[in-house]
């Protein structure tokens, strides 16, 4: 499942929903992405996350069809927000759960790291210099990289 | 008629989120859209200046600029993506 909100969601309540009822899940892996305070001069305040409606929401749906085609999963869930957030604030949810926790490790991994360089997400900083586009990062497509199959 | 939609810093450069347009006559290609784009005045000019930065969808998929451009696209621009 795949869901594109502004509300904050409740880890806890979200992965029960996942393995409720499902006795076939023996493992269950899950990654919080989180609102970091940045260190250095332009210490961030608030800030905006900006996507594109109805491509968003197809990025993500083709990002967990590919992580179930490659791993066995009972369940998968991807839960992001837009708008403001505050430093601490909870942005991202992605779980995999599977018979065995190897599948579950790997398919959360590949969720996150695919969904950072394709789904259409842009955060907008509020710093002490003003408001800031946040850069792309070579090692995130790196880190995608390393999920593509030769 | 194609629709453009721009995001980010781009649509900040280019001053609007979206508009509707007649199909240029000599743009085959999203690489001749963006060319098409630079042309247009300095907001455009400076949000289309460098090639290797702004990416594209077409019909809300990520292309590249040899990809087909025909009436009737939703055709996207914008940074980088950042979430997650």
């Amino acid at each position: 499942m795949i869901r594109v909100q502004e509300e904050d969601f409740d880890v806890g309540q979200e992965i029960k929903n996942m393995s409720a009822g499902n006795h076939a899940i023996g493992g269950l892996c899950s990654f919080v992405g989180l609102v970091r305070e940045m260190a250095g001069s332009a210490d961030i305040g608030a800030m905006t996350l900006e996507h594109y409606p109805g491509m968003t929401e197809k990025a993500l749906e083709k990002i967990e069809a590919e992580a179930n085609e490659r791993w066995q999963l009972e369940s998968s869930l991807i839960i992001h927000r837009y708008g403001k957030m505050e430093p601490g604030d909870q942005i991202v949810l992605v779980a995999a759960a599977s018979p065995h926790r190897e599948a579950s490790f790997e398919a959360c991994h590949f969720l996150i790291d695919f969904l950072k360089t394709k789904a259409p997400f842009w955060k907008l900083e509020d710093t002490s210099e003003g408001p800031k586009w946040v850069d792309a990062r070579s090692s995130d497509d790196a880190a995608a990289a390393r999920w593509v199959q030769t | 008629m194609i629709n453009l939609l721009y995001f980010a810093w781009v649509r900040e450069r280019v001053g609007i989120a979206a508009e509707e347009i007649a199909m240029p006559s000599d743009v085959a290609t999203v690489g001749d859209l963006v060319a098409w784009q630079r042309q247009r005045g300095e907001g455009y000019a400076e949000a289309f200046a460098d090639d290797d930065v702004v990416r594209t969808a077409v019909n809300q998929e990520h292309v590249d600029l040899g990809h087909p451009v025909k009436n009737g696209d939703e055709v996207a621009f914008f940074p980088p993506v950042t979430g997650g």
